[in-house]
């Protein structure tokens, strides 16, 4: 059988729900949330990835190059964000972050 | 053809068997471990659409570096991981309701796209056949012309990461003697050497 467009986009879709359904049920824990829209960005670059393969058109490999880019920043960041709030309150529950409600 | 289908199953299971995994394992350890092969599964699908250097990209940059950040920052914090668990039931029954009008609403768009006729035309950058140039090569071809801007961006994105996280994590601690080594410079003969005569018999007073 001919493994087309349509396979590729049904894993990035299925990987994408799972992303959104880990941030929603982990919504205490930050690090499983980080590691979430890690799996969605994977979606997007499979995604992006399938669409050049299967249009002939290389720039689809560089968008998602750029977007893999983008997602090492945002997880290095993240991560120094969770270190840095974890170092001053000692959780690193999110229901607790409302501090700057003021 | 039917070798293609084989290792397409193989790898888009295991991608979705462990992204599954990922969300609902109870200790984070093994979700970064899942979230590894998760990313090594999606190299592999890479690989079969032709997208190679992607694919190595994604070894080298998620499970080499991502990967393994995560991993030092789940075991450096001293958390109690199944407190933090304790919600899950209870978002259950919405977040899965979420996630399955959301799957099927994908799923639906997926088996009713249509690839309009004038897209054809409007390829910017067509893929040469990879018996002339290999990807790596075909991609080199056009990030570094092309699109040399947007690999710019990329490297300033880069490094305000980096220096956002150097500075995010960095921390003077008050009790630790630091050398300061213009304090080291500038010292003189005058300033660190007293000369004392001491009389026979007295000592220092």
């Amino acid at each position: 059988m001919i493994i087309g467009l349509g396979h590729y986009l049904s894993v990035a879709a299925i990987v994408f729900t799972l992303g959104v359904l880990g941030i929603f049920l982990n919504r205490k824990n930050v690090i499983i949330i980080l590691m979430s829209i890690e799996l969605i960005l994977l979606s997007v670059n499979i995604n992006l990835v399938a669409f050049s393969t299967f249009l002939n058109d290389i720039v689809g490999q560089v968008y998602a190059l750029i977007v893999l880019t983008v997602a090492a920043a945002e997880a290095a960041i993240g991560l120094a964000i969770l270190v840095a709030y974890f170092r001053n309150r000692g959780s690193i529950a999110v229901e607790d972050v409302n501090l700057m409600k003021g | 053809m039917i070798l293609h289908a084989i290792f397409f199953y193989l790898f888009a299971g295991i991608t979705v068997a462990s992204a599954v995994m990922v969300v609902a394992s109870r200790n984070p350890v093994h979700s970064v471990l899942f979230l590894i092969l998760a990313f090594v599964n999606a190299a592999g699908l890479f690989v079969l659409m032709g997208a190679e250097f992607l694919a190595m990209i994604l070894i080298v940059v998620y499970v080499g570096a991502v990967a393994v950040l995560f991993l030092f920052v789940v075991m450096m914090l001293d958390v109690d991981f199944s407190e933090l668990r304790s919600g899950v039931l209870t978002y259950l029954p919405v977040g899965g309701l979420i996630g399955a009008v959301l799957l099927a609403e994908l799923l639906i768009i997926v088996g009713a796209w249509a690839i309009g006729p004038e897209v054809g035309k409007a390829i910017t950058a067509p893929i040469p056949p990879s018996t002339a140039i290999p990807n790596t090569q075909a991609l080199g071809l056009v990030l570094y012309t092309r699109y040399v801007y947007f690999f710019q961006a990329a490297g300033i994105i880069l490094l305000v990461a980096m220096i956002g996280a150097i500075v995010l994590t960095l921390q003077h601690k008050p009790n630790v003697r630091r050398q300061i080594i213009a304090d080291q410079v500038a010292r003189t003969k005058a300033s660190a050497i007293e000369i004392v005569k001491v009389k026979v018999g007295q000592g220092l007073s």
